[in-house]
Order: structure tokens, then C-alpha cells, then sequence
């Protein structure tokens, strides 16, 4: 463990009884998130920080569970002493999203009504219904203001909902590697990946738990195809090229090969099979499909965002063709236009929507000179 | 400070929403946001400069002034200032038609290739000059469309630009008031449509 990790964490849970009305007209409660900090709060309570995460996060972003753990969360890159997101300056706030598979109410839990799991029965969420409930923690917390509310992809479009639905609870939205709405081609791929799931025959219309199956190909197929488009065409070359894991190209051997991509993609789709839940990938990539920041301001991302009040950073990376620079420039045009307050770097990166979960000394620099200036402003 | 940002200074408004083409690491943005209180927004390209000015507190956006500027409604903008930056865009005309219709006024600044000096070098030498101001040679230089104050106002005639101010820097202030095109070794233009 280094020493700016910020060590062992705990996660916590946090009960709310009164039930949230959703977007799509039902009502959900009582739920549970489940969260964790980084960092202390001060006593002016003006300098914690929201972390929103992408479509298959959670809660643990950084530091480690326990000892022996082999990895630490998504973000360790990111979030700890001296780092962009600095822990000795900043309180920080991370949750696993309502909906998630990672102890938080989804499609998973009890639905106390039945008796038995959720499933397909869960109400379909939107980015909106998950602001309104990170904004429930922060009442809970006592933060009447986030320094910051961060997000990348998947969280930069509910950093971007924050400053539209509580312009006064945010002083500055930091959006990296998002969009304001997907692209035909980005929803295409996660028909895709909700197709594999859904003709899983172990899928069982959802009702997979209470049946005890795990619609584990449907659902290793659906990140072996999300995985291929968080990578840049570059990366996967340098990373595997044509390699053969096993198997001979060489006359006279007939037995078949395997390349070294290919047993990536096996290795990462089974992996995500075993810790993620099928009803969840369908209802966050739907959340991810029906985002559409402008909707209900006439279509008009200018409009929208003149409702915002604080300052943006936008970052974009080079070779990212699922959140590609021109969807963040238009971000930043919206904005612009708009007459807020935002800076926009654009980082030449090889490895794709990856990138921003990623080292990158230029995306870590101009990160933390924004978070500096942040951290004085709180 | 330099003097050419003092310059500047003085003819941008309080409180105004200024647009700074090729912004470098911000010094003048922040000068202006400390003394006029303007909105500012700068451009920029170099990765260094981008994330020194972010520190400074300033907002700047990663944009190509060669790859145009058409993301910037019209007359979205009280002042657009261009400081020594002319001489090393693609289409000078173009980048100017643009700063006009983006802001409502402009300051643009360059250095006056007319000078003395750089005529003296060319004349004397017979190779393209270099000098402390201008390091670079004629095959890596990044000032591709150097052009001198007689050039500058040319075109501002041809584009019917009115010039509302102008200020030359010269090593004699005099010389450089009376003979612009032979002595100033900066030119600072406040113009407008």
C-alpha cells in the first residue's frame, strides 16, 4: 500500500425511510445507499466533494478494504493525499448509485412488497432520480453545498444534472470523458450488450435469482463488448496485437488458436459475470441511453445550462471514440454560449474512455490545478 | 509589466466579457480580472500554458484559433484581444473577421516586421532575421504572417475595420509615435467594425 492511498476504508450504509418519487411516475421506499468517505469534513461543511460513477462503479473509489486486498477502488489514481482530488483538503463522498448491484436498493434486493427479489420489477431509473438521491445523502451528511460534484462518463452526465437541478449545491461541476446525450452508435452498442443478456436463457425474464441462475453469458458477453469500446483500436494493438495465447499458425498444425485479445475479453467478460448483476447493467445502461441533458429545456443545451451557477471543467481525451473530444466540445460550446464559467482541456491520450480512470500526467496535472483552485474556493 | 499589456489595459471596460485569442499562461486575463473585473475566457493550445493559467484561476479553453472560431455566437463578446498572436495564425484576414464578429470590439497586437531593424538585417545580410524578439529561423518559426504597420492598416481599409485607437512600442516612444512604420517594434490596434 503507498503512502498516498488513503488506507483502509470502511464503507457505511444510510437508511431513508420517506420514498423517493422517480421519473418514471412510481415511487421508491424505503432504500438504502451505501457510501463511503475520504478525508474530513470542516467545520464550515464547504469542502466535500461528490464523486458520481460511471455505468458499472460503486461506491469503493478509493483506498483499500482490508489488508489483503489485491486492488484498491476505481479511482485510487485519482482520489488520496496530494493527489488530483486531494484527501487531505477535501471530504469526499462516493456512493454506489440506487439501482447499483453494490449494496445499495436495485434490482437485487428485497422488494419488501413480495418477499423476494426485485428483478425485473425494479422502477427503471433515470440520471435525475439518482441526483435527487445523492442530494437525500448530503442532507443526511449535512453538506449544504458540494465544493465539487465529479463525474466521469456515466457520472459526468449526473454532475451535469446537479448543476441543473440544485444550481445553489454545487460551486463547481467537473465532467470528464461524458456526453449530454449519447450518440446513435452508443446506444446501438448497449442494445447490443442488453441483447446478449436478455436471450440468455438463464436470464429467465429477469427472475433469475429467485429461479437461482445467473445469466453469466449474456452478461460476460455484454462487458466483452462494452469492453472493446472503452479501449482506443491503438490500445488494443499495443496491448495484444495478433499475440496467440495458445495454438500455431504453423504448416502442418491444424489444432485452432487463440489469440491474446480474445482471452482478455473472455477473462473480463467472466470476471464481470461473477460480481455484477444482469438487472442492474440493463437499468444503468438505459439510464446512460435516455439521458439527454437539453430534453426538457426545448432541446436547447443553452438554455439548460443558463440555469447553472457554477463553474465547469471539462476534460476530454484524444482517442476516445465512445465519449469522443467533439461530444465535450459541445459541452463546452452550450456553455460558453451560456455565459458560464468553463475550462476545457482536451488530453492526447492512447487508451481510449479508459483514459480517464488512467495516470496521465497532462489529465492529472490540469485535474488538480483545477481541484486546487476548488479547494480555495471552499 | 509589459508595456503592451498596460496598453491593453486601458481601453478594455470594467465588469466587460473579454475573449483572449492564444491567451499563453493567462498573465494578461488575470491582469484584467484584477484590475477590470472582466468576465474572461481565454484560448489556448499549449498543454503547459493551459494548466498554469487553470491554476491561476482563469477560465480557458483548449481551441485551435486556426480551426476557427464558429463555436462563438456573434457579438457574444464586449472586447476579443489577440496579443502577439496574429503573425503565427494561417489566415490573419480570416482570424480578424472572426474577432469582429465574435466581439465587439478588438485589440490585436503584433510585432511590426517594418521596423528598422529586421529591414537593416534583410538589407544588410540578405537572410531572414533573427533576433532576441524573434529567435527562430525562417524553416521552424511559428510566425508565418509577419506584417508591418503599413500592411495591418491596408487591410483594415480593404475590410472597412475602423481603427479606434492604435499604440506603438519602440525603444524611442517618440520616434515610434511619429514613424510607426520604421520605429515601432510592437504595434497595438483597438478596432472595431
Amino acid at each position: 500500500m503507498n503512502t498516498n492511498s488513503v488506507g483502509i476504508v470502511s464503507p457505511q450504509t444510510a437508511v431513508f425511510d420517506e420514498p423517493l418519487a422517480l421519473a418514471c411516475g412510481r415511487s421508491l421506499g424505503p432504500y438504502e445507499l451505501v457510501y463511503e468517505t475520504y478525508g474530513t469534513l470542516n467545520a464550515a461543511r464547504s469542502n466535500a466533494v461528490l464523486v458520481c460513477h460511471a455505468l458499472s462503479g460503486h461506491h469503493h473509489a478509493a483506498g483499500y478494504h482490508s489488508a489483503d486486498d489485491r486492488k484498491p477502488g476505481w479511482w485510487d489514481e485519482c482520489i488520496g493525499p496530494g493527489k488530483a482530488i486531494d484527501t487531505d483538503r477535501f471530504f469526499v463522498v462516493s456512493l454506489n448509485n440506487l439501482g447499483g448491484c453494490h449494496g445499495s436498493t436495485g434490482p437485487a434486493s428485497i422488494n419488501p412488497e413480495t418477499g423476494k427479489p426485485w428483478g425485473p420489477d425494479f422502477p427503471s431509473l433515470r440520471a435525475r432520480d439518482w441526483v435527487h438521491s445523492q442530494a437525500r445523502l448530503a442532507d443526511l451528511l449535512g453538506i449544504e453545498c458540494w465544493a465539487a460534484v465529479i463525474g466521469g462518463s456515466l457520472g459526468g452526465m449526473q454532475a451535469m444534472r446537479w448543476a441543473l437541478e440544485y444550481p445553489d449545491r454545487l460551486r463547481h461541476c467537473v465532467v470528464i470523458a461524458s456526453a449530454m446525450k449519447l450518440s446513435a452508435q452508443n446506444i446501438a452498442f448497449n442494445e447490443i450488450a442488453r441483447n446478449a443478456i436478455l436471450t440468455d436463457p438463464d436470464f429467465a425474464e429477469g427472475r433469475y435469482r429467485e429461479e437461482d441462475k445467473v445469466p453469466a453469458r449474456g452478461l460476460a458477453l455484454a462487458r466483452m463488448v462494452g469492453h472493446i469500446t472503452y479501449l482506443s483500436e491503438d490500445a488494443m494493438a499495443r496491448k495484444f496485437g495478433r499475440d496467440l495465447r495458445s495454438g500455431s499458425f504453423d504448416v502442418g498444425r491444424s489444432e485452432g488458436v487463440e489469440f491474446q485479445v480474445e482471452s482478455y475479453l473472455h477473462h473480463q467478460g467472466q470476471v464481470f459475470s461473477r460480481v455484477f448483476d444482469a438487472n442492474t447493467y440493463l437499468l444503468m445502461t438505459r439510464a446512460l441511453d435516455y439521458f439527454d441533458l437539453a430534453r426538457e429545456y426545448d432541446n436547447d443545451p443553452v438554455q439548460a445550462f443558463s440555469h447553472a451557477r457554477c463553474s465547469f471543467m471539462v476534460i476530454s481525451f484524444s482517442t476516445d471514440w465512445r465519449f469522443s473530444p467533439p461530444r465535450s466540445r459541445e459541452i463546452v460550446d452550450a456553455l460558453i454560449a451560456a455565459d458560464r464559467p468553463v475550462s476545457y482541456a482536451e488530453i492526447e491520450a492512447k487508451e481510449g474512455h479508459d483514459a480517464f480512470l488512467l495516470p496521465i500526467p497532462r489529465y492529472l496535472d490540469v485535474f488538480s490545478s483545477y481541484m486546487k483552485r476548488v479547494g480555495e474556493d471552499s | 509589466m509589459r508595456q503592451d499589456l498596460t496598453t491593453i489595459l486601458r481601453w478594455i471596460k470594467p465588469g466587460a466579457r473579454v475573449l483572449d485569442l492564444g491567451c499563453g499562461d493567462g498573465e494578461l486575463l488575470q491582469l484584467l480580472q484584477r484590475e477590470r473585473q472582466v468576465r474572461g475566457l481565454g484560448l489556448e493550445i499549449d498543454p503547459d500554458n493551459i494548466t498554469a493559467a487553470v491554476a491561476r484561476g482563469l477560465n480557458i479553453i483548449e481551441q485551435n484559433v486556426d480551426e476557427g472560431l464558429d463555436n462563438f455566437p456573434d457579438q457574444s463578446f464586449d472586447t476579443v484581444v489577440m496579443a502577439l498572436a496574429l503573425q503565427a495564425v494561417h489566415f490573419p484576414d480570416k482570424v480578424l473577421e472572426e474577432m469582429l464578429r465574435i466581439g465587439r470590439e478588438c485589440v490585436v497586437t503584433f510585432p511590426n516586421f517594418g521596423h528598422w531593424r529586421p529591414r537593416a538585417y534583410l538589407a544588410t545580410r540578405g537572410r531572414m532575421p533573427v533576433s532576441r524578439f524573434m529567435p527562430y529561423s525562417w524553416y521552424d518559426t511559428p510566425n508565418i504572417h509577419f506584417c508591418t504597420v503599413r500592411d495591418f492598416e491596408a487591410l483594415c481599409y480593404q475590410r472597412g475595420i475602423r481603427i479606434l485607437n492604435r499604440e506603438m512600442i519602440g525603444d524611442s516612444e517618440k520616434l515610434a509615435a511619429s514613424w510607426p512604420n520604421l520605429f515601432a517594434t510592437t504595434a497595438i490596434y483597438h478596432i472595431t467594425r
